[in-house]
């Protein structure tokens, strides 16, 4: 094994042990779903600042962007302004969420949705989005460790889907015995690790590159000499495209369950609020890992898999053991926002559907949800090998499409009660239809090519389905709204948003 | 809630952002960057700051 190899099945075993130490911390009774789940609803502006970055910058972060980026060019570069827009977004709907959930007592999106509705079905389908979106966002994460595993070689380059599903059963088993408190712990360390990566990569490698002009003329070049070409600048027929990449993005971002699970989890609404705007620091890590992408097309790396990319640019340019902390950071990076997301789909499943459908509620809510964190992270692992996408975005972009349409009944039902509980319910049955036809018409890319009056207009998938789930639940709201059918009962009031 | 007009701050990311036509340029590069690039990294420093100033002018004084 080489040093890479040893640095990084160390701190791998080390944030193992840590996630099951995080079992004593607070001395919680974790057979509460609360405790277990949302950290006992506890979490400081410094806790939470460090569990909602490990969990919104992941493998997405360290792998996927800079691949794309080196795979299409400009247009990779979306994420950088995503992941800006989305803390506008945020701190006006999450205040809100977070103040509601509090009052009422919530766990899950869908624990509003019962409450504001009263319409079962529609609770359930809101929760079954959540938990199905999940599964290709952990994927990404497992083809981010498996990208590390390949690179490092800890069990040989063969040895990396047994070392993956070693990890996951890991991932799996912290998971059921910490909770929360596990991420939220092994944060600390990620977060430190992935700082010092990468502002010593961004301090070395255009160094090392010929400086930044050099590698953006470098690559303008090579782009254009591929055998499909693209550009370090968008073509005009791309802005539409990046627009709704960008928007789209910033628009489904905290709808996922793993965004609600940390942001519950925050002590009071001035934490979140203030974490709000100091998360956007993990962002522009974000914008100088994207570039790296162009630093590896400037080294001439080439890679059959883009998700390499990065690992073979520590590797060739750093010491042995630096490219085993780098590729530690990149693993535990992985690690943590996989864990959080399966806590927030099963508990998504075990509150809003299992529990649906179960006389014995509480008692078997936290068991269930437990042994469902390792269902989910076992259908994720089914993702990595049976879904053909060009490039591991395309998981994140595609559970995105499906993610969005629970913005209707979720986050407009945050400040009106106007959209029928049976209109939204059909417009996000339409909109989720909308989102697998066109998934499926691209081969599994994020963008779809509409063409109509003679012109075609290349956009987003996720919002041209949200698009149609909007016309259709506010047209058919007007409809049944004339037709005076009954909407159920809202049993929350005003005083629990304020 | 004292201070909501600031709310209005934070439309200005997204106008900066969403119109790639207005900063899909080559130049004025900075650091050997172009445009397009530094433009865009600079919105994610400038928007937390406008966040900052919204959280600080709308501060509820509830428990922290």
């Amino acid at each position: 094994m080489s040093s890479a190899g040893v640095i990084l099945a160390v701190a791998v075993a080390s944030v193992i042990v840590l996630g099951f130490g995080a079992a004593r911390w607070g001395r919680a009774n974790l057979g509460e779903l609360e405790q277990w789940a949302l950290g006992g609803r506890g979490f400081g502006t410094i806790v939470s600042w460090f569990l909602l970055g490990g969990d919104l910058y992941t493998a997405y972060t360290f792998i996927a962007v800079p691949a794309l980026v080196y795979g299409v060019g400009a247009l990779g570069f979306f994420a950088v302004p995503y992941a800006t827009l989305a803390y506008p977004i945020a701190l006006v709907v999450l205040t809100r969420f977070w103040t509601v959930a509090r009052a009422r007592g919530y766990v899950t999106a869908a624990d509003f949705i019962r409450d504001r509705y009263d319409d079962r079905a529609l609770e359930v389908a809101i929760a079954l989005t959540g938990v199905v979106a999940s599964m290709p966002y952990i994927a990404l994460q497992l083809v981010g460790m498996r990208a590390v595993l390949g690179q490092f070689g800890v069990l040989g380059a063969a040895g990396a889907v047994p070392a993956l599903t070693i990890a996951f059963v890991l991932l799996g088993a912290v998971t059921y015995t910490s909770g929360l408190r596990a991420p939220a712990l092994i944060a600390f360390v990620k977060d430190t690790l992935i700082y010092i990566t990468v502002i010593v990569a961004v301090i070395v490698l255009p160094a090392r590159l010929g400086g930044w002009s050099h590698i953006f003329a470098t690559s303008a070049g090579a782009l254009a000499s591929r055998p499909k070409p693209s550009s370090i600048f968008l073509a005009p027929s791309q802005y539409f495209t990046y627009s709704t990449m960008v928007f789209g993005s910033a628009l489904f971002l905290f709808l996922y369950p793993h965004s609600i699970t940390s942001v519950l989890s925050a002590r009071s609404r001035e934490v979140l609020r203030r974490n709000c705007a100091l998360l956007p620091i993990y962002s522009l890590l974000l914008g100088l890992l994207a570039l790296l992408g162009y630093c590896a097309v400037a080294a001439g790396i080439s890679a059959k898999d883009t998700s390499s990319i990065v690992p073979l640019l520590f590797a060739r340019y750093f010491p042995d053991w630096f490219a085993g902390v780098a590729g530690a950071a990149i693993f535990i990076g992985a690690l943590v926002p996989a864990a959080v997301m399966s806590i927030g789909a099963a508990n998504l499943f075990a509150s809003n559907v299992f529990r649906e459908f179960s006389p014995q509620r509480p008692s078997v809510e936290v068991v269930a949800a437990k042994a469902l964190t390792l269902v989910i992270c076992a259908l994720g692992l089914l993702f990595v090998f049976f879904v053909p996408v060009p490039y591991a975005i395309d998981f994140q972009l595609l559970g995105g499409a499906l993610m969005l349409q629970a913005f209707p009944a979720f986050v407009m039902g945050l400040w009106t009660r106007w959209f029928h509980p049976k209109a939204l319910l059909l417009g996000w049955a339409c909109g989720l239809a909308t989102a697998c036809a066109m998934a499926y018409a691209s081969g599994f890319t994020s963008n779809f090519t509409v063409r109509a009056f003679g012109g075609t207009l290349t956009g987003f998938i996720a919002f041209y389905s949200f698009l149609v789930n909007l016309l259709i639940s506010a047209a058919l709201t007007l409809a049944l709204r004339a037709a005076g059918v009954a909407r159920g009962s809202d049993r929350t009031t005003a005083g629990d948003y304020a | 809630m004292r201070g909501r007009w600031s709310y209005a701050l934070l439309t200005l990311p997204f106008i900066g952002t969403l119109i790639p036509v207005l900063y899909n340029h080559p130049r004025p590069a900075l650091f050997g960057m172009p445009f397009f690039y530094w433009y865009q990294l600079a919105w994610v420093v400038v928007t937390p700051l406008l966040l900052g100033i919204v959280v600080v002018l709308t501060r509820d004084g509830g428990r922290v």
